[in-house]
């Protein structure tokens, strides 16, 4: 069964759909980017597996999700970065009460 | 049903797969169900780590190390700092919107279903497989021969978002 890349689409598809669902549900912002995070691990997954199981398998796959670790990696310090200082100006970490641009 | 069952669990890779995807599910799900922030992140610091599990069963073992260094280790200390920097007594309030929890139900419901509806019709061709013998070296040579140009972007970019990341977490007027 894992000589095919089913398995591991599946596996990345239910992630994906469970980092989706808490990103859209949670009300805390540091947990939304966590789901954030969930999302592209999903991601990285679906990229390795074809980077073995693929029509031509070849390291490009790996060299890609590496370099999306990379971007998600800057990706949650700047927006831990945001959070605290939102957290300092506005005194909440609630996604819900971040509706200044709506008023 | 039971042979089937049986001839899956008969190979060492099977079962690592089964293991490892079932503890990659699970603690995603906890990561849902809990109420305390800081188990949510250490629910989601198992599914990293599960997920570097299953790169080492793709022959991907400098991706595995690079996810347990940068994800189970990096990101979830980050995720931790900014709860405790942020709400001390981190405890997630229930969700009661009815009508948006149901409709969003559908909606991922309704993204599985495709995916899953394409992943059972698509065949992919059987090519010859050649699993290179030491895939951090090929990397490592790869990322410097052909891939040389987005590296060094690379460093550009984290070099920007980690300044960034510092000036706007600096107090002001200090």
């Amino acid at each position: 069964m894992t000589d095919t890349i089913l398995p591991y689409l599946t596996l990345g598809a239910i992630l994906f759909c469970i980092g989706l669902y808490s990103a859209l549900t949670k009300k805390n912002a540091v947990i939304v980017l966590l789901s954030i995070e969930l999302m592209l691990n999903a991601v990285n997954l679906n990229l390795v597996a074809f980077s073995k199981f693929g029509v031509v398998p070849s390291l490009q796959g790996q060299i890609f999700s590496l370099f999306n670790i990379t971007v998600a990696a800057s990706e949650v310090a700047v927006g831990i970065a945001i959070l605290i200082a939102l957290y300092r100006n506005r005194g909440t970490s609630n996604v819900d009460d971040m509706n200044e641009l709506r008023k | 049903m039971l042979g089937n069952i049986a001839d899956f669990f008969s190979s060492g890779t099977n079962v690592m797969f089964f293991l490892f995807a079932l503890f990659a599910i699970g603690g995603a799900i906890f990561m849902i169900s809990f109420t305390k922030v800081v188990s949510m992140v250490v629910a989601v610091a198992v599914t990293f780590l599960s997920l570097a599990g299953l790169y080492v069963l793709l022959n991907a073992e400098f991706l595995a190390t690079v996810q347990v260094l940068i994800y189970a280790g990096a990101v979830s200390i980050l995720m931790i700092f900014g709860i405790m920097m942020t709400r001390h007594q981190g405890e997630e309030p229930e969700t009661k919107r009815p009508w948006f929890t149901s409709l969003l139900w559908v909606g991922i419901l309704g993204v599985f279903g495709i995916l899953f509806y394409a992943f059972q019709n698509v065949t992919f061709p059987q090519t010859q497989r050649r699993p290179p013998e030491d895939s951090t070296m090929e990397i490592g040579k790869l990322l410097f021969n052909e891939h040389v140009i987005p590296f060094e972007l690379m460093s550009i970019l984290l070099t920007v978002a980690f300044i960034g990341a510092i000036v706007l977490a600096k107090r002001e007027g200090e």
